[in-house]
């Protein structure tokens, strides 16, 4: 299991993966030690809890699991000393397609997470936490539990952790397969024993009414891997590895039709998308041109190669003008890859090539969500079935001239209409081939 | 036709096994220590007790949704409605060895549809029969080794693509490397 490339391309910058795929270097807690490893968690018991937070926040860092809410905010909103218990739950459900970084964290590295939410729980006063692993990582649950077990043993966590008179205890809970546990108060559910039926909101954030109703964070496995660093390299330095609304780095996932997929990590904002494609994953495959990207996982619209963006941006006079941005000068960041229509997602980067039809890849992705739907919501059961059907009859030969326009109204009045954002996952891939190729449907419509 | 045939075996009441029957006093200590990992509500423990129970016996049938619901204090609906939703637990058998090969876009664009078939091929399978869940077992051979099903994204799409053989994961899978996976399987 190796999707990391020995050299790092001079643009990246490795902390999260600096240890990932290293010869020599192990799971254990002798060689994470040895490799400078609960440095930062004896820096954090010496801190009070709101510095901890407050360095978080000035950190700028974004959760890494796909909606990028800012993590010491989301860490704020848990009050520290309210007399109720709280939970923090580690979403290691990694199942977003295209997506694959965190499993490396927790095969390689699990001690980097188990060090990063022990400063998470320290920071707000929590005593009780969960790492939800989806069941078809069987090896990452087993290698993360015995981490958990050497961190109690040598005192890192557990009964009064390093003498800071804090106990916390770690559990692991695995999936069972369902793609919805991804969803923080799906997975909620899941860990609470029931069907991971998303919760009702408002309350928005599980801060509010999350595990067992009582204030809870829910953080992806690399975001809470980064607040180690945070600590180790100073808020301040690790912000400004990254733009100012987006700090330190991030990873990133790359597969399709590139000569080098793979996983990499580079600052934020440090690579447009003709760099990641054409300089770090060494171009596409000979022969071949580009055709689309997905830039965030299979839920973000897909762009089109060739597509000229219209943007808002400083003209030579400091006035606000329109600026043309060629769909590979976009800047893989949240901020640029929003203002082009799409998103940063969980920076599962899936490429694809001249060779591909889009009728054929749009409905590989509608039989992924109608097989994930959770079944609660009616426009999303139904839709999402009805959309991967019709691409499938559109692929077999069956095609109907009104077939786009209904793909469309079914999307549309899938978006917005249903409990969790899974309504908007699986829509947008639909509203987006279709905006975005409308000739290959109009085609596929007409056989 | 196939499938509502299935659906009227699954009844609750048609079971014919009692895996209950054959419980040891390690699976019980084993329950114990699962349930002491949720100290706030022992409901948690409803999907650890499962995994622990296919894992231990190969699926779950009427004794063991009756007995995990006893031990939670629960109702086996609460149990049952778990096995009907969460697509990795049965409740019939499977094959010893489970090839499940990722179906989602990065694998296909890689090919793994061709892999599918090849590996329904090399254990003797019916590549078109389609597996519809809600409990059910995935297309299994008839001396009970394996079975061989599509699922969705396994999170390494950078290699793909790519199948969980058991629990062991295979990347870069060349449709022509197959057979000699499956042989060094049997």
């Amino acid at each position: 299991m190796s999707a990391l490339h020995p050299t790092p391309h001079p643009k990246e910058r490795r902390i999260i993966f600096e240890n990932i795929s290293k010869p020599g270097y192990a799971a254990d807690i002798d060689t994470y030690i040895a490799n400078g490893g609960y440095e930062s968690l004896k820096k954090a018991v010496t801190m009070k809890p709101s510095e901890i937070i407050d360095a978080v926040k000035a950190a700028n860092l974004r959760g890494r699991g796909g909606a990028g809410f800012p993590c010491g905010t989301k860490w704020s909103f848990i009050k520290y000393d309210d007399g109720k218990p709280h939970y923090i739950v580690v979403n290691g459900d990694e199942s977003e397609p295209g997506t694959f970084k965190d499993r490396y964290i927790l095969h390689q590295d699990p001690h980097q997470l188990i060090e990063g939410l022990a400063i998470s729980a320290f920071a707000t006063n929590t005593r009780l936490a969960y790492i939800y692993i989806r069941c078809e990582f069987p090896h990452a649950a087993k290698i993360v539990w015995k981490a958990i077990q050497e961190a109690k043993a040598r005192g890192f966590i557990g009964k009064n952790l390093l003498g800071s008179g804090f106990d916390l205890d770690i559990y692991v809970h695995q999936g069972a397969g369902a793609y919805i546990c991804g969803e923080e108060t799906a997975l909620l559910e899941s860990l609470e024993g029931k069907r991971a039926y998303p919760r009702i909101k408002p309350p928005y954030f599980p801060a509010v009414l999350g595990l067992y109703m009582k204030p809870t964070i829910v953080n992806n496995v690399e975001t809470l891997c980064h607040v180690k660093h945070i600590l180790r390299i100073g808020a301040a330095e690790y912000a400004r590895m990254g733009t100012p609304g987006d700090g330190g780095t991030r990873t990133m996932c790359v597969s399709g039709d590139v000569m080098r997929p793979g996983i990499y990590e580079f600052p934020c904002g440090a690579v447009t998308i003709r760099e990641l494609i054409f300089d770090v994953c060494g171009g596409l495959k000979p022969g071949r041109t580009l055709k689309a990207v997905i830039p965030g996982g299979s839920s973000a619209k897909i762009m089109r190669a060739g597509e000229v963006y219209k943007i808002k941006g400083k003209g030579p006079d400091g006035t606000m003008v329109d600026k043309d941005l060629p769909m590979l000068d976009v800047v893989m960041d949240a901020s640029t890859l929003q203002s082009v229509g799409t998103m940063m997602g969980s920076a599962g980067v899936m490429v694809l090539d001249d060779s591909r039809d889009m009728v054929w890849a749009l409905n590989n992705l509608n039989q992924f969500y109608a097989h994930e739907s959770c079944g609660q919501c009616t426009p999303c059961r139904e839709g999402s079935l009805w959309m991967s059907k019709m691409t499938t009859r559109m692929l077999d030969g069956g095609g109907r001239d009104k077939d786009p326009k209904t793909l469309q109204d079914i999307a549309n009045n899938i978006a917005g209409r249903t409990i969790c954002a899974f309504g908007e996952a699986c829509s947008w891939p639909t509203q987006s081939f279709l905006a975005k190729f409308p000739e290959e449907f109009e085609k596929a419509a007409r056989s | 036709m196939r499938r509502e045939e299935k659906q009227r075996n699954h009844g609750m009441t048609e079971m014919k096994t009692r895996q209950v029957e054959q419980m040891t006093p390690e699976f019980e200590a084993d329950v114990e220590e699962l349930i002491s990992h949720y100290p706030v509500s022992k409901r948690s423990a409803s999907l650890p007790l499962l995994h622990h129970w296919q894992n231990h016996f190969g699926f779950v049938d009427d004794t063991g949704i009756e007995w995990i619901a006893a031990k939670l204090d629960l109702t086996p609906i609460n149990i049952l409605e778990l096995l009907t939703f969460y697509p990795w637990f049965r409740r019939e058998a499977a094959g010893k060895t489970i090839i499940r090969v990722c179906r989602t876009l990065a694998c296909a664009m890689a090919g793994s549809y061709d892999v599918k078939e090849k590996f329904c091929e090399a254990v003797g399978l019916d590549p078109h029969v389609e597996h519809h869940g809600f409990g059910s077992a995935p297309p299994t051979t008839p001396d009970g080794k394996f079975s061989v099903e599509f699922v969705e994204c396994l999170a390494c799409c950078g290699s793909a693509p790519v199948a969980l053989i058991g629990d062991d994961l295979v990347e870069n899978i060349k449709p022509s490397d197959v057979p000699a996976i499956v042989k060094n399987l049997k």
